[in-house]
């Protein structure tokens, strides 16, 4: 990490967040927003901070014709081929043309919290990445970001960093994946500012390493009009965190935002989101699809906030756990806090097995345990998988789940089955 | 909508019907707490060194303790030295042996209360064991329920005719070292309700007990234990009224429910202390630990609350499903008006097999109020098949209050079913121009239309309870539509 090339402004809400982050040490859980999750347990705070990479970029196969950045344990190895299409700039955080651009929008999409891993990684990470898409330009191509994580014999601590600033009437897609090898902390923060009428569709894969430690931090804030769609895949991951923070701030914009997680052996997802609605007329929906195996442990904890002001806010929530193992786990907090007596708010949390009428119907229908159960799975997050609008991402994103769903775990899980 | 917010105005300013206070000369300990204070109470009460010991115990421990402040509740800091822990009516024999020989002031209260005891006992079948302030001066169907081998007593009698009961039973739901206010009930509660059924009786009427805190600065202290041995049924029900007063009192009750195999507790409460004035002045800050224990195998625990009192309402009925196949269900409709604050809710804890757990929550807010639905549904690994309902529902009236719901959802068996489901929402204009399109003022529609919203809750109430209970929330709620 090269600190003396940060510009000014910049170095000094590095220390300030570093101060912050130093004196507030990681969470624990004695706080309640890390009630159910255990971040400092796994030794994340003795990884070595990473070096940059030498080399080139790796190999690997981009989604389609998506524009690609490549991060390699947080640094930026490789640009997308010039020229870009008009409108979108592609630029390191610290460069001097973003700059004023930057500096507007960097750290105000997520609140101040100095517990919160967000404020560590405005303290630590190496290169950021800052994408804009202008004013009324729609990206036909989607941007991707692959953020690899490469440790050795050593574990290794990396803080990935992007802003992306959608203006006036801007409409891109973004996919954002996670992946890697060996044992490494991964604490990334990234921040979407749509202006009015801007529109985002995310599309993010967490399939990090099996060892790996993934805490994710996205804010998304959203003017009048604007739209954020997002499709959240989780699958990899010793354990991992996907903190979400969205600010409706505009008259009537909406946000969507739809997971699936799948958990084996010592797993540990956790989804925490925290929606705010403060301009009226606003509409959110979250879907949230998860599937537990062995000791796996799946947390949800997801809060709506309907501010004063936030009259006809349409704000719904959803998470569904399929525990599959008599050893997994899975914990629940669906929080609402409303202000506002004109809304139309709700939330809806399930946990069990699955379906046992279901099951029947399949096995009456001549199809074995093991099909019908996996038929059962697939069909349930499907769901939400079909919300990715981008044929080439969903058919990435689904094999990936595939993979996971043929795994032994859940072969194992039948014969168990047979043997009972 | 004009009509509307006249009856805000109009209904908004409705006093506290049973704002009054009975001049009767207490008996009261020193103000302050202190272990002589404890001791002075115990002592007062004739009771066992090992009471007395238990007391001190959780009175060394609350003072090491810290108000607990997870609740969204906002509230000045309590002053626990500026209250009395001890009031009693004056005896003027050593005890009354029939209604009487009870205080005519004291019965004179209870008329203006709507409570006539006597009649209410000969015709409803219901006997009252009536706490006023803290020691019970009259019981009422004793008799009757000797013949069953029911003890229905209060709880300083039970210390003296049933030690071993007491011994047994007291704090083994609720532990001194549970929470701070249950602790610091466990050092100082001066007396409560005490009811043993023995095995295979069905208790033939509802039990019940009216609270009614009547010296100034007198918090209460109840404590109340209820158990139903095997294969026993027992209804309890609990409603207090209070007098009206600028200084806020502070009431810290302990329930403790034991249902041992096959048994069945129903306990309801309706619950309507002085909320303060419009402002927010003034009000009881009531902060209760109620639980049951399902010990027994297919045993029955259910709470019904009617929640529209106080001005600070910090209350968790719960059930520990111990027992296989045993049961638990919370119905909660909580209003809360003006500056109305009610962090309320239960907690399920299953851990035997096939237990199950219903949950039904009706939060309403107006005013300036604050409502949160507080919940924790628990699986614990052994609960094979377990089964879980919850149902939140807020209803909000008026842009100025808040509704909130906070419940946990942890389960740790792959058997165990769970479903949470909240909604929050208001009144809606179609349901509203509906009925009074057919011909019902503002005023009869917002009731019929809440009365539904929780007629889910209030059908569980036992029949004397459910005629108040709907008047209550009528009175309670309407006065803020608009």
């Amino acid at each position: 990490m090269t600190a003396a090339s940060h510009p000014d402004w910049l170095e000094s809400l590095r220390r300030a967040a570093r101060a912050k982050a130093d004196a507030a040490g990681l969470p624990s859980r004695r706080d309640e927003a890390w009630k159910y999750t255990d971040v400092a347990g796994l030794g994340v705070a003795s990884f070595a901070l990473a070096e940059k990479p030498q080399g080139g970029p790796p190999e690997a196969v981009p989604l389609g014709d998506a524009i690609r950045l490549v991060l390699v344990n947080g640094s930026l190895v490789a640009s997308p081929d010039t020229p870009l299409p008009a409108g979108v700039v592609v630029d390191r955080l610290d460069s001097g043309f973003s700059a004023d651009l930057v500096q507007a929008h960097l750290g105000r999409t997520i609140p101040p919290d100095a517990k919160s891993l967000a404020t560590l990684n405005s303290a630590l990470f190496a290169d950021g990445v800052v994408l804009r898409i202008g004013a009324g330009v729609t990206v036909a191509r989607p941007i991707e970001v692959l953020s690899l994580g490469q440790a050795g014999e050593e574990p290794l601590a990396f803080h990935p960093r992007c802003l992306v600033v959608v203006e006036e009437g801007g409409s891109a897609t973004l996919i954002e994946r996670h992946q890697g090898s060996g044992t490494y902390f991964s604490n990334s923060v990234l921040e979407i500012a749509l202006a009015s009428g801007a529109a985002l569709r995310h599309y993010k894969l967490q399939d990090e390493a099996a060892q790996a430690v993934h805490v994710a931090t996205l804010g998304v804030s959203l003017a009048a009009g604007a739209h954020y769609d997002g499709v959240l895949v989780q699958t990899g991951a010793r354990l991992a965190r996907h903190e979400v923070h969205a600010a409706l701030d505009g008259l009537e914009a909406s946000f969507a935002l739809d997971g699936a997680y799948l958990g084996a052996g010592q797993q540990h997802l956790d989804t925490t989101t925290f929606v705010t609605h403060v301009g009226p007329g606003g509409a959110s929906r979250q879907v949230f699809k998860g599937v537990l195996d062995d000791q796996a442990r799946g947390v949800f904890q997801g809060t709506v906030l309907v501010q004063r002001g936030a009259q006809k806010t349409d704000a719904h929530q959803l998470s569904k756990a399929l525990l599959l193992s008599p050893q997994a786990e899975m914990d629940g907090k669906p929080e609402l806090e409303i202000y506002a007596d004109d809304v139309k708010c709700g939330h809806g949390c399930t946990i069990g097995d699955i379906d046992e009428t279901a099951l029947f119907y399949l096995r009456a229908r001549g199809i074995d345990e093991a099909t019908a159960r996996h038929l059962l799975i697939e069909a349930f997050l499907a769901e939400v998988l079909e919300r990715i609008e981008a044929e080439p991402v969903r058919q990435a994103f689904a094999a990936v789940v595939g993979e996971r769903l043929q795994g032994a775990h859940a072969t194992r899980r039948i014969d168990d089955h047979r043997q009972g | 909508m004009s009509d509307g917010m006249e009856q805000v105005r109009s209904l908004a300013d409705q006093k506290y019907k049973y704002g009054f206070v009975t001049d009767i000369e207490a008996d009261v300990a020193p103000k302050g707490l202190n272990e002589d204070i404890i001791r002075f109470i115990s002592a007062k009460k004739g009771e066992p060194e090992w009471l007395l010991e238990w007391r001190l115990k959780a009175y060394k421990l609350w003072l090491s303790e810290a108000e607990p402040s997870w609740a969204k509740l906002r509230h000045p800091a309590i002053d626990y030295q500026d209250a009395y822990y001890y009031s009693a009516p004056k005896k003027k024999t050593d005890g009354p042996k029939s209604l009487d020989e009870v205080d005519p002031k004291l019965l004179e209260t209870y008329e203006k209360l709507g409570v006539p005891l006597h009649e209410r006992a000969a015709l409803a079948g219901v006997a009252v064991d009536a706490v006023f302030d803290s020691v019970s001066v009259a019981t009422t169907y004793k008799g009757k329920l000797e013949e069953l081998g029911i003890i229905f007593t209060s709880m300083s009698d039970a210390v003296k005719k049933h030690p071993e009961l007491v011994r047994k039973y007291l704090g083994s739901v609720v532990p001194y070292s549970d929470n701070y206010f249950a602790t610091l009930n466990s050092a100082v509660f001066t007396d409560g309700s005490f009811v043993y059924v023995p095995p295979g009786v069905r208790c033939p009427m509802e039990l019940s007990t009216y609270f009614r805190m009547n010296a100034e600065k007198t918090g209460q202290f109840e404590r109340t234990l209820i158990i139903a041995d095997k294969g026993s049924y027992v209804s309890y029900l609990e409603g207090c009224t209070a007098p009206m007063r600028d200084e806020n009192q502070l009431h810290a009750a302990v329930v403790e429910l034991v249902a041992l195999d096959e048994a069945e507790i129903k306990y309801s409460t309706v619950q309507n202390w002085y909320p303060g004035d419009e402002q927010g002045r003034g009000g009881i800050y009531n902060f209760v630990t109620k639980r049951g224990a399902c010990r027994g195998r297919a045993s029955r625990i259910s709470w019904t609350q009617v929640e529209t009192g106080s001005a600070i309402t910090w209350k968790y009925p719960s059930c520990i499903l111990q027992g296989d196949d045993s049961q638990g269900e919370f119905y909660s409709v909580a209003i809360t008006n003006n500056f109305q604050q009610a962090d309320t809710g239960t907690k399920m804890i299953h851990i035997g097999r096939n237990t199950r757990s219903r949950i039904i929550s009706k939060g309403i807010s107006a005013g300036h109020a604050d409502n949160t639905y507080r919940g924790l549904v628990r699986v614990l690994p052994k609960a094979e098949g377990a089964r879980n309902h919850t149902q939140c529902d807020s209803l909000l009236i008026g842009d100025r209050c808040g509704a909130h719901t906070t419940p946990y959802i942890e389960s740790r068996n792959s058997s165990a079913r769970i479903e949470h489901e909240a909604t929050t929402s208001k009144i809606s204009e179609e349901q509203l121009f509906y009925a009074r399109q057919r011909g019902l003022s503002e005023e009869e529609a917002v009731s019929l239309i809440v009365n539904g919203f929780c007629r889910d809750v209030l059908q569980h109430l036992p029949m004397e309870f459910a005629v108040e209970a709907q008047k209550l929330v009528a009175i309670s709620l309407e006065g803020s539509v608009g």
